[in-house]
């Protein structure tokens, strides 16, 4: 393969591309509404309509307004059918002709796709995630050819410091500088882990990228592997996400048989190769050292750092761990330049993040906004704010590591800075939006039941510490818990926050933590009085 | 399982490999063993192919995978009580996933769960007395923006209710 036969395939593909293109959504969403089924009428229809010559069906992945699934999208029309079912389908081809369609339609200028802002998002919903031909079409692969041929490991590394991208997982660490540390190790062996243990409930975006677009994900890894001086490659996915493990199989086969995988990738020096690893549904395992374990056949159990894996990781060697997200962008920039990443978003957190956006919201899915928009903006403008004329009082983000942010802070734009001040963090991208029917001393108890039962037990802050807070938080949900019991929850959460070992213990408390910064009357109406202390509630120094 | 006993073990495992001669499963999980080299990092993904043909995985099969990756016992009974996703009891005839993520929750997985409990007396984890139906939740399986979400033996429902889950439970039983 050369750069000739990647834009011949594109030509083809290109010229192949009928007037009409029918677009729908097979991602998991949909394809639980049967969206499957769908996509089988419309074919039919087509069929029997005699359009194949016109008309192409193309399975695509999420096009981001889950709640209205089944989607089918008319290009160049440029119409949005939602809620589409297998008897309504075939009226969407008829109404091609003229006449009304059966199914309802969505305005696909809206505020929800309008405001959006796509990189990583940009082919999802576009191309054929099972066709590696659909990715080149839109200049995949392209990126990797030009770093190949153009660059050498240390360029690749310079612009990767220079467009300032940081880790998509949760914690934001500066992606240059972590394949600076991996490239500059010292072995012959080097691996590339993408992490793909999608475990905050609540979070989708990992899953609909891998759906909708596994290819990006591989040629980041690739560019990633080539900068640091990696062969060996390995995608972690969670066993919950079927979809998402078979799309990658097929991505992965295909890559192999164009030659854009294996050894002598687009006839450089260059190797590299990718195996999926199947994760059995342990949350802990979404932290690096843990996951590494896990890729090792072994219990995901934490170790302490350092060393840290850009130094000693998967089996010993340097190893580079990102994550789907961050792999998700690279070929974009790449292919855009460095400077172009750099002009979006906040002055500290470069580029987009895509947010999984549920609960108690209007418009539920995926949404992908430049870094710095105001939190007001993405719920209420996009999301719609809450059905039936309710109010928002709080928006989740971080999942059980993160916290809640109340109404009142909706200003707050999303980078990893202003989030952090507020008690929260950014996440993996995971945003769960609460009306005021929601009891936040439930939420905090929740959250602390899914921290106690993911505790992998090594230590023991963590693996004590999530039962006492829990039966705490359990007693005070119950009225049975007095002040003294409210003041023993916040010494333990700083205690398990401080000691712990790993990232889930020192995030364990933070639900807890925030919701008590902003709601604490609610722990307060449910104390019961001390018999034992002193007489006035409340009076005892915290 | 009484790995540390050494000598009625190796009775045992002559006794389990005579067995599974006579078995096609441990067959077709042989060549699964062979097509990752009888590497021993391939464990997790040994054990889900172990699940997916028997079900669960009882201690002989969890012996007879430690004998062919030559892994102590304890390595492999202490990766497949780690995980949640590996069940170590056989499970019913259907299963009924109920999503528990957080975005479920908010929207009322919990009162599913109360309600089948309280019907079928089944808390999640348990199975029918009769064998028929499992109850088990997840800790979200990412399909958050049709919450709340149910699986029925594999299929994704979006939108479930309490009335919708019991009816189809309820469909399982008559059976």
């Amino acid at each position: 393969m050369i750069l000739n036969d990647l834009i011949q395939i594109k030509e083809k593909e290109q010229a192949a591309r009928k007037k009409i293109v029918l677009r729908c959504c097979l991602a998991a969403g949909c394809m639980s509404s049967d969206s499957k089924g769908v996509k089988e009428q419309l074919d039919k229809a087509v069929a029997e309509a005699g359009l194949q010559n016109e008309v192409e069906v193309r399975g695509v992945g999420c096009m981001k307004l889950c709640c209205e699934g089944p989607l089918v999208a008319v290009d160049p029309q440029d119409q949005l059918y939602v809620k589409v079912t297998a008897e309504n389908a075939p009226s969407i081809v008829a109404a091609l002709k003229g006449g009304k369609a059966g199914a309802a339609q969505t305005d696909p200028k809206a505020a929800f796709f309008s405001q959006q802002f796509s990189i990583v998002l940009a082919n999802s919903g576009q191309v054929d995630p099972e066709r590696i031909e659909s990715y080149i079409a839109v200049d995949g692969y392209q990126a990797l050819h030009e770093v190949l041929h153009e660059m050498t490991p240390k360029e690749v590394v310079e612009a990767m410091v220079k467009c300032g991208l940081r880790g998509r997982g949760g914690a934001g660490f500066p992606t240059g500088l972590k394949w600076g540390t991996v490239a500059k190790s010292p072995g012959a062996k080097k691996y590339v882990i993408c992490n793909a243990d999608e475990g905050d409930p609540g979070a989708f975006m990992d899953r609909s990228v891998l759906e909708s677009d596994p290819h990006s994900v591989l040629e980041g890894m690739a560019i990633a592997a080539y900068a640091v001086g990696a062969d060996q490659g390995y995608i972690y996915v969670r066993a919950e996400y079927p979809l998402a493990i078979a799309r990658l199989q097929v991505a992965i086969k295909q890559a192999k048989q164009m030659g854009l995988l294996g050894s002598g990738i687009f006839e450089s020096p260059f190797n590299f190769n990718v195996d999926l690893r199947i994760g059995a549904g342990a949350f802990v395992c979404g932290e690096e050292t843990a996951l590494m374990m896990s890729v090792e056949g072994k219990r995901g159990t934490p170790r302490p750092r350092p060393p840290f894996p850009a130094e000693s990781g998967l089996f010993g060697c340097p190893t580079l761990l990102n994550n789907v997200e961050t792999f998700a962008n690279v070929p974009t920039i790449y292919r855009k330049g460095a400077e172009w990443f750099a002009a979006i978003g906040t002055e500290k957190s470069k580029g987009t993040k895509v947010f999984a956006l549920a609960g108690k919201i209007k418009n539920t899915g995926l949404l992908e906004v430049p870094m710095g928009t105001p939190l007001r903006k993405i719920v209420e403008e996009m999301g719609g704010g809450a059905p039936d004329g309710g109010a928002i009082k709080a928006v989740q983000t971080g999942g059980p590591s993160g916290g809640c942010i109340p109404a009142q802070h909706l200003d707050t734009p999303v980078d990893y800075e202003s989030l952090g001040k507020l008690g929260s963090i950014m996440g993996s991208g995971g945003m769960i939006v609460m009306d005021d029917s929601t009891n936040m001393v439930e939420i905090a108890r929740f959250f602390m039941e899914f921290c106690m039962d993911e505790s992998c037990g090594k230590c023991i802050p963590c693996r004590a510490g999530t039962v006492q807070m829990h039966h705490l938080l359990d007693q005070i949900a119950s009225r049975k818990a007095t002040v003294r019991d409210l003041q023993k929850l916040e010494e333990l959460c700083d205690l398990v926050r401080n000691t712990s070992l790993c990232g889930l213990g020192q995030t364990a408390p933070n639900p807890t933590l925030s919701t008590l910064r902003f709601f604490r009357n609610e722990y307060e109406v449910l104390l019961q009085s001390d018999p034992h202390g002193p007489k006035t509630n409340g009076a005892v120094k915290s | 399982m009484n790995a540390c006993v050494a000598k009625p073990q190796k009775k045992r495992i002559q006794a389990l490999l005579e067995h599974a001669s006579g078995d096609k499963r441990f067959k077709i999980l042989e060549v699964h063993m062979k097509k990752h080299q009888f590497r021993q990092d391939a464990l997790i993904e040994v054990l889900h192919k172990a699940q997916e043909l028997f079900g669960y995985l009882e201690d002989d099969l969890l012996l007879f995978v430690s004998v062919k990756l030559k892994l102590p016992p304890s390595r492999v009974y202490g990766v497949a009580t780690f995980y949640h996703f590996f069940q170590l009891k056989p499970q019913g005839e259907h299963a009924c996933v109920v999503c528990m993520g957080t975005a479920c929750y908010v929207k009322g997985a919990d009162k599913i769960i109360d309600a089948i409990t309280q019907k079928y007396s089944v808390r999640p984890g348990e199975t029918t007395p009769d064998n028929k139906v499992s109850l088990l939740t997840a800790r979200c399986i990412g399909a958050c923006g049709i919450a709340p979400a149910v699986v029925y033996d594999g299929t994704v429902t979006p939108r479930a209710t309490p009335e919708s889950a019991l009816q189809q439970i309820n469909q399982w039983m008559k059976k």
